[in-house]
């Protein structure tokens, strides 16, 4: 089992496509259904967010209001995070002693997966020498995954 | 302001994360839920239990004793130092439910499906009711006899004889086809 990295990618993405721009300042080609007027604004890559939220939870002295606001934005996002963006924020929950917000975020992209039963494994396994290291147990090693 | 008010319509019109989030009264017990909650001081840092947001803006347990503030304190040290028990207690004593508990089922159906069938009996008893003590007599020409009576005259009018009432009799063996 090796996944490609590119594989849990978020398919959608915000609002860029089919959207009709009508401004006035750029007029439309009258051109046949092929030409469309998308926005012009700049797509973001999926590198360029993956780095930006990594980059987000790497701060040094990040407090408890910005990783709560950072993680449940992120959860609320149609998209199941990257190892490397979980692993900046568990770190994040490590530099203010937050075992628990630890234990929640891998609960939190677990019920993300949705019906997709392989990505969490998937996560867990990218992010094991994480977990190691820092001595963050997974829901599933406390017994929390079932009721 | 949310408000759930006891009994069957508050149930009806409860969802998961607006039971977690806020409610005044009781709930129905009876549904598999253990809590009870008093009105909520919305002018404060709330806890919830969410699916879609995991990190509430305050702790569940916020009075902490000696026993959690100790182990407040060995949270701040290596987390491979904590046992599994310790864990948990730091879990529980900053989360309420945990996820798969936030997702278990309830009990609330059989409450709406038995609402359901209870407001269909009380509904079939006023029907029935009103056949009895309000609708006038049947008109005369509902009656067998003159039933039987209209059918010979149809028939013998030829009532739509091509492919439709008279069609279906037969004129010859004085029977339906």
């Amino acid at each position: 089992f090796s996944p490609v990295g590119k594989m849990f990618r978020p398919v959608v993405r915000l609002s860029t496509s089919g959207v009709r721009s009508l401004t006035r300042t750029r007029p439309c080609y009258s051109a046949p259904l092929a030409s469309r007027c998308y926005s012009h604004a700049k797509v973001e890559t999926d590198e360029e967010f993956d780095a930006r939220w990594v980059t987000y939870f790497s701060k040094p002295d990040i407090d408890a209001w910005e990783l709560k606001k950072g993680m449940n934005t992120l959860i609320g996002y149609d998209l199941v995070p990257e190892p490397k963006i979980l692993d900046s924020a568990l770190r994040a929950c490590r530099r203010l002693n937050d075992l628990a917000s630890a234990i929640r975020i891998l609960e939190a992209v677990k019920d993300k997966s949705g019906p997709h039963k392989d990505i969490y494994p998937y996560l867990i396994q990218e992010l094991q020498p994480t977990l190691i290291e820092l001595g963050i147990s997974t829901p599933e090693d406390l017994g929390m995954d079932i009721l | 302001m949310l408000h759930l008010t006891t009994g069957r319509v508050g149930c009806l019109l409860s969802k998961q994360a607006v039971v977690a989030l806020t409610s005044s009264g009781a709930r129905m017990s009876s549904h598999g839920h253990h809590e009870v909650s008093d009105s909520v001081d919305m002018s404060q840092p709330m806890y919830w239990d969410r699916l879609d947001t995991p990190l509430p803006d305050r702790p569940w347990k916020d009075v902490l004793d000696s026993t959690d503030k100790s182990l407040k304190q060995k949270e701040k040290g290596p987390w491979t130092a904590l046992s599994k028990e310790e864990k948990i207690a730091l879990y529980r004593l900053k989360f309420n439910h945990t996820y798969p508990e936030m997702k278990r089922p309830s009990h609330e159906w059989k409450t709406v499906i038995g609402g359901m069938f209870i407001f269909f009996g009380i509904t079939g008893l006023v029907v029935f009711w009103q056949g009895h003590y309000v609708y006038p007599p049947q008109p005369h020409t509902f009656g067998e006899e003159w039933q039987a009576k209209q059918i010979q005259r149809m028939l013998d009018m030829r009532i739509n004889p091509i492919e439709g009432f008279s069609a279906q009799w037969d004129y010859k063996n004085k029977q339906w086809k």
